[in-house]
């Protein structure tokens, strides 16, 4: 408590503590050989070039040569990543050992990424229901098993999930020099419980993954976080702890209502008197609507994101954000279709405040990091938006809004983490002109921001053309709301673009910037296919999604009392 | 060769070139980048003009869907390719123009040090511009459409060390995002209200949808037609910078000069003017709309170029001359002839190009300089460019004989014919429009290349002709500028769209006009009588008069009006207004919500508030928590005291 005390007296202080001064310091050490700009050739080990070669090598064959059944690949993608977390703490913390710590992270990385691409090749986007489906008893007093399955819409977040931990692997991999093992290891763990989350069918196992997460993320900021990360990792914890708290009284209700089931399956058959609906929709928008975030309960995030380092950041934007929108999609609007159409004004309300004044919010902000953590918040309101309009196109718009911004978000953190490392600051005024020196930086980063503001034939123009489309269906002025997110996106993004890229360089820290090496472009050079593909040919998303978003929708039109 | 093969040719046979000079500029050099990028749109070329040839020869037409993108639900949405006769020419024009200025290029940048990156631009430009035109859906054409946007800024912010251009850079994109968001809502609309975002299947439905209303406010119907076209339209005021979404556009000339023939003059701007024509089905349905577009092009045309003939920046006169001239293009769209304003929009891209190359020719020469006061007597220095330039002006200004007359007198004539509401109006201006226009451009000729040189001694020694990669795009856009003029009959009169624009039998105009069409000869002697040649004819006389024989009356005129003056150099105060209003409005409302709101009421007064209440409450437990056993002791007696007393109560009560 005195922790949290503390912190809110330092919340007030300027949190740029790290002055340009030192920026430029650093960037000296190396800034002779890159004086000639343009011309310098890549550095950095040549390897990475052939990881990302085999990465995309591996993830093609995986998906020829694997098995489709007869193996639990939900089990292994859940497990495997946290053994290989395991067997990281086992290796401890030696700086000499750091190298195989690496690898081992690494190698786990990979392989729960392969390990999903099974679960896609083999997904059958014609059949209704929970398919790859795993059940065994757990506690069996209360009925508690240890039951997995994904449908569409939970698919395809375990390969964004696995995806992006190997990029943060690569991301922090001599970034990090900090209690490697302890690093790599939250990181992988929290890979496999979010696994977990995506996965479970069962109230309780979702309970204990998606509580389980908290930990390594707190960890994470906490340890490796800036020079706030007291506060913001103790605002971050309680704040997601209390709004669950919540959720499991939910469920323990429905477990009696149901007889004595804690099957998701079940708890979405149950018929429900519409005010009791109601409170467990309170319950549940206790939970999820922090996670999201929602606004008003937001304000834990730009704290935990300006703090967190850069592969926390990531994740936290890309995966853990999606657990909060991924409960109102598994439970609220299934469990509750009565309540959440109840509930649908005050749902949208919230998402078009978060919408356009989050928006507006982001434009002043002056630390890079606050700014896309309130981008993040902003295009959240979005998935939250599709999911309460009721309409396929506003459900599968959100959908894909949630895993276009899992990549966007990332690599706008990663980007932002590439400048960190050299500088040392996060400040916008601290930079300028850095594509001087940084053309290729530049050129990635311009993806990545045009994907932020979402741009046709990047990801990021998928889900919310979707969701605006839906919306003006549903009403022409909550898709005027919503679409003048068109607007808000460029001006944010592009002016933070602007002022840190563009333009004459601005002092001699920028000066000596050297561009991405070779392990960044990989990072970033995947994150970019991606964004793109998504953008051209969004159906290899969208394709796994139809039938269960059909079913949800004939779900939702019928009255549960 | 198939059409469909062609036709997929055209457009990636530019995005190869681009992505190979823009991923590879570094290892095939300078003369690599522009080889494989000119070869690509060469090719682009060339497959237009055979699809052109199987389009407009043998009948062909096609409309084939590519791939399905995503399924919305039941609603496929696709790429694909509609190809037609409106598809065609402007697939002609965006390749022929694109080439010119990749040839013109080699010359203007040949000293820059962004050489290869310029190339990858304006190939992916033109590989957008390319989807957006065959596009058969409303998907597709977004996508071109904001690419095209995100290709211009870009562009505009080439010298990204500028500040000037990455200021102008921003602004264009987000004044294109205000159209974009309105053109959005238009497709939300046409998907809620048709079902569909295929073009074919849209325009199908259009006529059992005319009368379908939506209550934007309760208790006011209105035409769902009419909002979805205005909202539509909305988009092309962004794109084709009208007014007041015009105001990217002057300051667009940051980039460098190539680009503004191309993006800013050429193609891109013209984009909205090719949306609405091809939506002809459904705009010919409102006639709020076309008021709407009427009223909104009259003022474009007539105040943009009055602002023209106040400048001295030699490009901004061409800015504002090209935003004049798009307003002549929308007006024609109002007054229901989408045929003349696409054949203004043909015959504008070509003269609008050599002014634009041909002002960057002078700027070359005059080693940057592109203001027109140290300019002067060019023409025997650069003869060739003097006299392109002077050809595309004349054609600007409207004269017989040359291509501009035939487009622009057919509008003017149309928006005469024309009887919606505001159609008096936007003929007004149209028609005054006529000698204003004469006089800006041909101020800048003689400025430019008439009187006396007024350049400093060093740089008139060194004066000489542009090289020919700069010239002869010169001289093949010049021919069209004269010669486009005489296609007035096949394309606007004939057959020649066929069924690409859609003319409702209500707005006869075109065919009125057509009954008084008797040849390109005909309609030349005529325009000798007309309003428009004499005004016209005056204005040169007032530009010739000013600049040539009387220079000294011109700088007093300016000292005489020197308040209407001002009005035009604040650019009637839109920049102003903008910037305090929006653009401070925007920033003094974000950072209200978030210091008095995040910070001030969710942080402070309820988060850590609460946390405050929960350590003030744990002090205070924290004081009770003696650890001294008769405080206990005490506690415990008077806790069974009032437990006691309470139960007894009860019992009692």
């Amino acid at each position: 408590m005195r922790a949290l005390q503390q912190g809110i007296e330092v919340q007030h202080s300027d949190s740029h503590t790290h002055d340009v001064a030192h920026g430029a310091a650093h960037g000296g050490d190396h800034g002779d050989a890159h004086q000639s700009g343009a011309a310098a050739s890549m550095t950095g080990n040549p390897l990475w070039w052939g990881f990302g070669l085999l990465l995309i090598v591996l993830a093609w064959l995986a998906g020829r040569v694997l098995p489709v059944a007869g193996v639990s690949w939900l089990s292994v993608s859940i497990w495997l990543p946290i053994a290989g977390g395991v067997l990281m703490l086992a290796v401890g913390g030696d700086p000499a050992r750091a190298g195989l710590v690496r690898q081992i992270a690494l190698g786990s990385a990979v392989l729960g990424f392969l390990a999903t691409v099974p679960l896609y090749v083999g997904f059958d986007v014609t059949a209704h229901g929970m398919q790859f489906t795993e059940l065994s008893p757990w506690v069996e007093r209360f009925h508690i098993q240890y039951h997995l399955g994904v449908d569409g819409i939970s698919l395809v977040f375990l390969l964004l999930n696995s995806f992006i931990t190997v990029l943060v692997v690569v991301a922090g991999w001599d970034v990090i020099r900090d209690r490697v093992s302890q690093y790599m290891a939250a990181f992988l763990i929290m890979s496999g419980l979010m696994n977990g989350v995506f996965a479970a069918l069962d109230a309780i196992l979702f309970y204990v993954f998606f509580e389980a997460t908290l930990i390594p993320m707190y960890i994470v900021i906490g340890i490796w976080g800036g020079p706030n990360r007291v506060y913001a990792a103790f605002k971050f914890f309680l704040y997601t702890l209390l709004g669950s708290l919540l959720l499991l009284v939910a469920f323990v209700f429905l477990y009696n209502a149901s007889g004595g089931s804690f099957s998701i399956e079940d708890f979405q058959n149950l018929p429900i008197p519409l005010e009791t609906q109601k409170w467990l929709f309170f319950a549940f928008f206790a939970a999820f609507s922090v996670k999201v975030p929602m606004w008003p309960v937001h304000t834990w995030l730009p704290d935990a994101h300006v703090e967190a380092p850069t592969g926390g950041s990531a994740v936290l934007a890309a995966i853990m954000l999606k657990l909060g929108a991924y409960g109102f999609v598994r439970f609220s609007l299934p469990i509750l279709p009565d309540a959440s159409h109840a509930f649908a004004p005050f749902m949208i309300t919230l998402s078009l405040v978060a919408v356009i004044y989050i928006g507006l919010v982001a434009l002043v902000q002056t630390d890079m990091k606050k700014l896309v953590a309130y981008s993040s918040i902003s295009h959240m309101g979005f998935v939250t938006l599709g999911f309460f309009i009721f309409s396929a196109a506003g459900i599968e718009g959100a959908l894909v809004q949630m895993i276009s911004h899992g990549f966007v978000s990332a690599a706008m953190f990663l980007c932002i983490g590439v400048l960190y490392d050299r500088m040392h600051t996060r400040n916008i005024a601290d930079y300028g002109g850095v594509a001087n020196r940084m053309p290729v930086f530049a050129a990635f980063m311009m993806l990545f921001a045009m994907a932020n503001c979402g741009l046709p034939g990047t990801s990021g123009f998928v889900g919310e053309f979707m969701v605006i489309l839906g919306a003006v269906q549903f009403n022409f002025w909550i898709g005027l709301l919503a679409a003048s997110t068109l607007i808000w996106g460029a001006a944010y993004t592009l002016w933070m673009y602007k002022r840190v890229i563009f333009g004459a360089i601005a002092n001699p820290a920028v000066a000596a910037l050297a561009d991405i090496d070779r392990r960044e472009m990989v990072v970033l050079g995947l994150l970019a296919l991606t964004v793109i593909g998504a953008g051209v040919f969004p159906a290899a998303m969208t394709d796994v999604m139809h039938v269960s978003i059909a079913d949800l929708l004939q779900h939702l039109a019928q009255p549960k009392y | 060769m198939d059409l469909k093969t062609t036709c997929l040719i055209v457009p990636l046979a530019p995005l190869a070139g681009a992505i190979i000079a823009g991923l590879f500029g570094r290892r095939i050099g300078r003369a690599g980048a522009h080889s494989i990028t000119i070869i690509g749109v060469l090719v682009a070329l060339v497959g237009s003009l055979l699809v052109a040839n199987q389009v407009l020869m043998h009948g062909q037409s096609l409309n084939e869907v590519l791939y399905t993108w995503s399924m919305l639900g039941d609603v496929p949405l696709q790429i694909g390719f509609q190809i037609d006769p409106l598809t065609v020419l402007m697939m002609i024009v965006v390749t022929f123009v694109s080439l010119m200025v990749h040839i013109y290029t080699i010359g203007y940048m040949h000293d820059d040090p962004g050489y290869q990156r310029f190339f990858a631009y304006i190939s992916l430009f033109t590989f957008s511009m390319l989807m957006l035109v065959m596009s058969n859906n409303f998907l597709q054409l977004f996508f071109g459409w904001e690419a095209v946007g995100l290709v211009s800024y870009l562009l505009i912010g080439f010298w990204y060390t500028r500040p000037t251009a990455i200021f102008a850079n921003m602004k264009a994109f987000l004044v294109n995002r205000v159209g974009d968001f309105g053109f959005l809502l238009g497709i939300g609309l046409v998907l809620a209200h048709f079902g569909t975002l295929d073009y074919a299947q849209v325009f199908a439905k259009a006529p059992e949808l005319k009368g379908e209303t939506i209550e934007l406010f309760t208790g006011t119907p209105w035409l769902m037609i009419s909002v979805t076209c205005i909202c539509l339209f909305i988009g092309a005021m962004g794109k084709s910078a009208q007014v007041p979404l015009h105001v990217w556009l002057p300051d667009s000339m940051e980039g460098p000069t190539p680009i503004s023939a191309l993006i800013h003059a050429a193609t891109m701007v013209t984009a909205g003017i090719f949306m609405v024509a091809r939506m002809s089905p459904l705009f010919e349905l409102s006639d709020a709309a076309r008021s709407f577009i009427l009223v909104i092009g009259g003022t474009t045309a007539f105040f943009m170029a009055l602002v023209a003939t106040i400048q001295y920046d030699i490009k901004r006169v061409v800015a504002y001359s090209t935003l004049s001239q798009l307003g002549y293009m929308t007006v024609a769209l109002g007054a229901s002839a989408y045929g003349a304003g696409i054949f203004h929009l043909m015959t504008h891209a070509f003269f609008k190009a050599v002014l634009f190359l041909g002002a960057g020719s002078v700027i070359v020469a005059l080693h940057h300089e592109q203001d027109m006061r140290q300019m002067g007597g060019l023409r025997r220095y650069m003869p060739i460019t003097w006299i392109t330039v002077l050809i595309a002006a004349i054609s600007s200004a409207g004269i017989p004989g040359f291509a501009g007359f035939f487009s622009k007198d057919l509008i003017i004539e149309a928006v005469h014919g024309a009887d919606l509401a505001g159609a008096g109006y936007a003929y007004a201006c149209v028609l005054a429009c006529t000698i204003v226009t004469a006089f800006y451009t041909f101020r800048m000729v003689f400025m430019a290349f008439h009187g006396e040189p007024r350049m400093d001694a060093h740089t008139r020694e060194h004066l000489h002709e542009s090289p020919w990669v700069i010239t002869l795009p010169l001289v093949l856009l010049a021919i069209p500028a004269v010669v486009a003029g005489y296609l007035v009959g096949p394309i606007v009169f004939g057959d020649f769209f066929g069924g690409a624009i859609h003319y409702s039998p209500d707005h006869p105009v075109i065919h009125e006009l057509a009954e008084e069409f008797h040849g390109a000869g005909a309609m030349m002697l005529e325009g000798l009588h007309g309003a428009p040649f004499w005004l016209s004819a005056l204005g040169i006389a007032i530009a010739a008069y000013l600049y040539l024989f009387n220079p000294a009356l011109a700088g007093r005129l300016r000292h005489w009006f020197r308040w209407p003056v001002r009005i035009l150099e604040n650019k009637y105060g839109f920049d102003d207004f903008n910037q305090t209003v929006f653009a401070g409005g925007a920033l003094k409302t974000g950072s209200g919500l978030w210091k008095i709101g995040d910070v001030g009421i969710i942080d402070g007064a309820l988060v850590n508030g609460t946390a405050r209440l929960v350590g003030w409450a744990a002090g205070w437990m924290r004081g009770i928590q003696t650890g001294l056993i008769y405080h206990y002791a005490f506690a415990m007696i008077a806790g069974a005291f009032v437990l006691l007393t309470v139960w007894i109560w009860m019992v009692r009560g």
